[in-house]
């Protein structure tokens, strides 16, 4: 169970559901850990500015999460969480291990545009 | 944008929250800016079970709670963000942001925290998630199987090593000095672990590979001898360093980087306090951080309430 206030992909269906819904998604696979919780704590700030982009996370120990753990992009990673960047549903971006609001606001800005300030 | 306060925070962790609750429910207008996450290191631990009143809790739990508890009592909080300027000299201090927001106030707090340190060797920040780790429960079952270096000399190293030993075929100990730092009885599970060998006297000088650590250097610093060392890879446990560097010339700090107070978690500055991790001192809990945070605010709210007192006087003489 991940405790964040961001939407929680629960299975391979949700998943391919919410990429194909949204033009822009963030997914963050991982623990409750030390170099999860970070990216979590980033990932629900930036929800606020960056309304052009979905939010959300997936446990890492769910068996379902075969639909992040099997993608070509993460081959070699061997660090949670595998924050993973999507546009039009293909793979964009995919990062492994902790990162700090700037290397993910780099990663957002490049791939889905600025965020429009209110 | 400039916003004044009655008192700045810089920190969200145990201590900078324990401070923003006592400030603000003494009516004083209090911001708290924090570089990180809001929790700090508490965020990270996995359970809490030595906090008095609670018998266990996720660090992640508790600092949601703290944080609640500071923000219903009118505390504000920006997170994530960067400083790109502190002033601390006079009555009036103040901190900048790097997206150029000025926030002004009477009284600080210093709240820091700190973070692991990390080796800073070549190729370190490259292969970081790809087979550099800091945290062996989170990432120890990538390891299965493989062999790996812990580096390190303390309790965690010890203790992590140990537990690594669950996933990796073989587990190499590298360490600067002759001896551990460690508890006895952590040495002592530690070397006599038939998974584990020891490199004493070494340090890692660089990280080599393609997709994935496949080597590293490890420098004898007894010989000077430096020679390629094979490794899946490297966990690394070697303390923790406060997040003082923007203090540097603002405020005293020891050698070490932390910062010295009194009793009443005041600084060499007027109307300047700190508390937590960062400061000089022998013990490092989320208890002694919260006892900090409230020492540290309840010393700012006299020094604030003397200021306006004074100021006051001006006024109806």
């Amino acid at each position: 169970m991940l405790y964040t206030n961001l939407t929680h992909v629960e299975s391979a269906a949700e998943h391919t559901k919410i990429i194909a819904e949204n033009e822009n998604v963030m997914l963050i696979c991982g623990r409750m850990g030390p170099m999860c919780i970070p990216v979590y704590g980033i990932a629900e700030e930036l929800e606020k500015e960056y309304g052009h982009v979905k939010f959300c996370d997936m446990e890492f120990d769910n068996p379902e999460a075969h639909v992040i753990r099997n993608l070509p992009e993460v081959r070699g990673f061997m660090g949670i969480p595998f924050t993973i960047y999507y546009k039009n549903g293909k793979v964009v971006k995919a990062t492994s291990s902790i990162q700090n609001k700037n290397q993910i606001t780099a990663i957002l800005d490049k791939e889905f545009g600025v965020a429009v300030k209110a | 944008m400039n916003k004044h306060y009655d008192a700045i925070i810089t920190g969200g962790g145990p201590a900078g929250l324990a401070a923003g609750i006592y400030l603000s429910r003494a009516k004083l207008r209090t911001l708290i800016i924090n570089e990180g996450t809001v929790g700090g290191q508490m965020v990270l631990t996995h359970e809490v079970a030595n906090y008095p009143g609670v018998e266990s809790i996720s660090g992640y739990q508790l600092s949601n709670v703290m944080k609640k508890q500071a923000e219903k009592f009118g505390c504000e909080i920006r997170s994530n963000v960067s400083i790109s300027d502190l002033n601390l000299e006079g009555d009036i201090k103040s901190v900048t942001l790097d997206d150029g927001s000025l926030y002004t106030s009477n009284s600080m707090v210093l709240a820091p925290g700190g973070r692991s340190r990390t080796i800073g060797a070549a190729g370190e920040d490259l292969f970081k998630g790809r087979g550099i780790s800091y945290c062996a429960t989170c990432d120890g079952d990538f390891f299965t199987d493989k062999e790996i270096v812990v580096v390190g000399g303390g309790n965690s190293a010890l203790e992590e090593a140990v537990s690594l030993t669950r996933y990796a075929s073989k587990v190499t100990i590298v360490h600067q000095f002759d001896h551990f730092q460690a508890f006895s009885h952590a040495i002592e599970e530690a070397t006599s672990h038939p998974k584990i060998s020891l490199l004493m006297e070494s340090v890692i000088t660089a990280f080599y590979g393609a997709d994935n650590l496949q080597s590293v250097d490890i420098k004898d610093l007894k010989t000077g001898r430096v020679r390629n060392f094979k490794t899946d890879g490297t966990f690394v446990f070697i303390g923790y360093v406060p997040n003082t560097e923007f203090l540097q010339g603002k405020v005293e700090l020891n050698q070490r980087g932390e910062i010295l107070t009194n009793a009443d978690m005041a600084t060499n500055v007027k109307g300047v306090f700190a508390a937590g991790d960062a400061v000089a001192k022998r013990f490092r809990q989320v208890t002694t951080a919260v006892a900090d945070g409230t020492v540290a605010a309840l010393a700012a709210s006299a020094y604030i309430n003397e200021i306006k007192s004074k100021q006051k006087q001006l006024i109806t003489a």
